[in-house]
């Protein structure tokens, strides 16, 4: 129960956070923010792994784990390298 | 690996993934944020398969393969312009992520897990106890049946998406009874999450939320018109983020907490912004129509003798004598490709001691920032990129405007008349320029299906025919005048 009070004060902490870092980012940057936290957001990749990874688990377990490792991995890899590319593109002047 | 440690890198991924968002607020600093929250994510996925647990790394290098290749592609393939579309998937995959860890979570803590189809749906006698203890079990329950029931509405409904803005799916679809007959849908997908915290070995109840919530991510999204789709996207992508959140619960895992409702608020913030945007709530976007205004109003009483066409070489000789202009971009830029065209159009001016400048609606293109993200691929200086409220003063000290694929976002209507379905929705006051120039194929409406009465204005000139071929056309004789 500790914990869960922890995760959970965590999680509202970051909501009032992430108010206050997002509405910071001006409208020309707003479809990379979108692509950007699509990057972010792949962090699922990491209970991705634990699902593929684990030995006891029976075979069903493995397979969802590799469905999620892998739309995990495009969000990560699609979501960084098309912002990168995005914002390469304001930098140059 | 020390728990202690993981967690404690963990941690400075969260920070990692702060700093890069806090990078994005200038566009200066972006690309480092971006590699500063890229750096996270290696550090989160390194650490994570240090983990004693992952013995098996066969799958693991199967799906880092598949998911790779696939990401990287579309990343460099993607064309700017459809930069709406790859988002839209984006948010799919990440809902579906969610979905399917929830998924694996839940099988492999009831233990007896299937190993045939037909085992997914039958019930196992199970106690709540593998799930934890007491309350905590409940806990994990309840996150496992939302993950599952928000995964799979982003999964489904990010498809439909894409296939909207990819003009795959051009008509609107509804369930009979609209809002109501979601509002069933999403009732009883709720009353299988209850059900599967009663009795966790109900394999039905499970399978009945995915189910249902695959269909209500379908029946949500296929109502709604393209032009609403920035409202959408951004939606989705406030669920994925929330969905990584929970998954974060049910895992006990601080970073996908801390990330998921990064991405979650990020989400709503934009939703919020584009209803604002549109002088609509959220509620009207998903499940209203726009209003059938109270008076109709009829086009030709509107256009009737009072629209003055141009040619492209007329509309030249305006620009030549102006001192300022304001380029308004809409969708139909984007549909003609003409970004590289108005740029150069744009460099013609400045040549000439034009100052130029871009007026940006909120709403403009499919998604948040759509515009812009065009005119700087055609490398356009994101500070001639002006947001509506700082670009609304200055249009009665502008010589020329010219519109490209914008309609609904200058209509005066939304300004003056009270009883029109868009009154009250902040517009680009473009008609208090000296002249206007409206490059677009005819005079049909736009998305909310009202004449413009900007069009019929004195002081507006009519360009009609492909915008990127008008532009090209106005370049030319500018240059040769």
């Amino acid at each position: 129960m500790e914990i869960l009070i922890l995760l959970l004060a965590l999680f509202v902490l970051s909501l009032f956070l992430g108010v206050e870092l997002i509405t910071k980012v001006p409208p020309t940057l707003h479809t990379p923010l979108m692509s950007g936290t699509n990057a972010v957001s792949g962090i699922t990749l990491v209970g991705a792994l634990l699902a593929a990874g684990s030995d006891t688990s029976p075979i069903l377990v493995n397979g969802l784990g590799f469905i999620a490792v892998t739309l995990a991995t495009i969000n990560v890899v699609g979501g960084y390298l098309v912002t990168n590319r995005m914002l390469a593109m304001f930098k140059r002047k | 690996m020390d728990q202690t440690f993981v967690n404690f890198v963990y941690l400075v991924a969260g920070i990692l993934f702060i700093l890069g968002i806090k990078g994005l607020t200038k566009p200066k600093t972006a690309v480092r944020g971006n590699t500063l929250s890229a750096l996270g994510m290696l550090l989160a996925v390194v650490i994570t398969l240090l983990d004693s647990s992952i013995v098996n790394f066969s799958y693991i290098i199967a799906g880092v393969l598949v998911g790779g290749i696939i990401g990287a592609t579309m990343a460099l393939r993607i064309q700017m312009t459809s930069m709406p579309q790859m988002v839209a998937l984006l948010n799919g995959f990440g809902g579906g992520a969610s979905l399917t860890i929830a998924l694996a979570e839940y099988y492999s803590k009831l233990g007896q897990a299937p190993t045939s189809f037909a085992d997914i749906l039958t019930p196992v006698v199970t106690s709540a106890s593998a799930f934890g203890q007491g309350a905590e079990a409940t806990i994990a329950l309840v996150s496992i049946g939302l993950t599952v029931l928000i995964g799979a509405v982003t999964l489904t409904g990010s498809f439909i998406a894409f296939a909207k803005l990819q003009e795959l799916m051009k008509k609107s679809y509804g369930l009979p009874g609209g809002p109501i007959g979601n509002a069933i849908f999403l009732i009883a997908a709720l009353a299988a999450v209850v059900s599967l915290v009663i009795n966790p070995g109900n394999t039905v109840a499970m399978v009945s939320i995915v189910g249902l919530a695959l269909l209500l991510g379908l029946f949500l999204v296929m109502p709604i018109g393209g032009a609403d789709m920035p409202v959408v996207i951004a939606l989705l992508n406030s669920y994925s983020g929330i969905a990584a959140a929970l998954a974060g619960f049910i895992l006990g895992n601080t970073v996908l907490i801390v990330a998921g409702s990064l991405v979650g608020t990020s989400g709503l913030i934009l939703t919020q912004i584009m209803c604002v945007a549109m002088n609509r709530s959220l509620a009207n976007v998903l499940f209203g129509k726009m209003a059938a205004g109270g008076e109709t109003v009829d086009a030709d009483e509107i256009y009737a003798g009072k629209v003055t066409s141009a040619q492209p070489d007329e509309v030249a000789l305006i620009l030549e004598m102006a001192e300022r202009v304001v380029i308004v971009p809409g969708y139909g830029m984007a549909m003609a490709q003409a970004q590289h065209a108005v740029r150069e159009l744009a460099d013609a001016m400045e040549a000439r001691g034009t100052e130029v400048e871009y007026g940006i609606h909120p709403v403009a293109g499919r998604m948040p920032g759509h515009m812009n993200v065009l005119l700087a691929e055609a490398e356009v200086p994101y500070d001639k990129l002006v947001e509506m409220d700082r670009i609304n003063p200055t249009f009665e000290d502008t010589d020329v405007v010219i519109i490209i694929g914008a309609n609904d976002v200058t209509n005066p209507m939304a300004r003056e008349s009270e009883g029109s379905p868009i009154y009250g929705m902040p517009i680009l006051n473009v008609d208090k320029a000296k002249n206007v120039v409206v490059i677009k194929r005819s005079l049909s409406p736009g998305f909310a299906g009202l004449p413009n009465p900007l069009f019929a204005m004195d002081h507006t000139l009519m360009v009609y025919g492909d915008g990127k071929k008008a532009v090209i056309e106005m370049t030319t004789a500018l240059n040769q005048a």
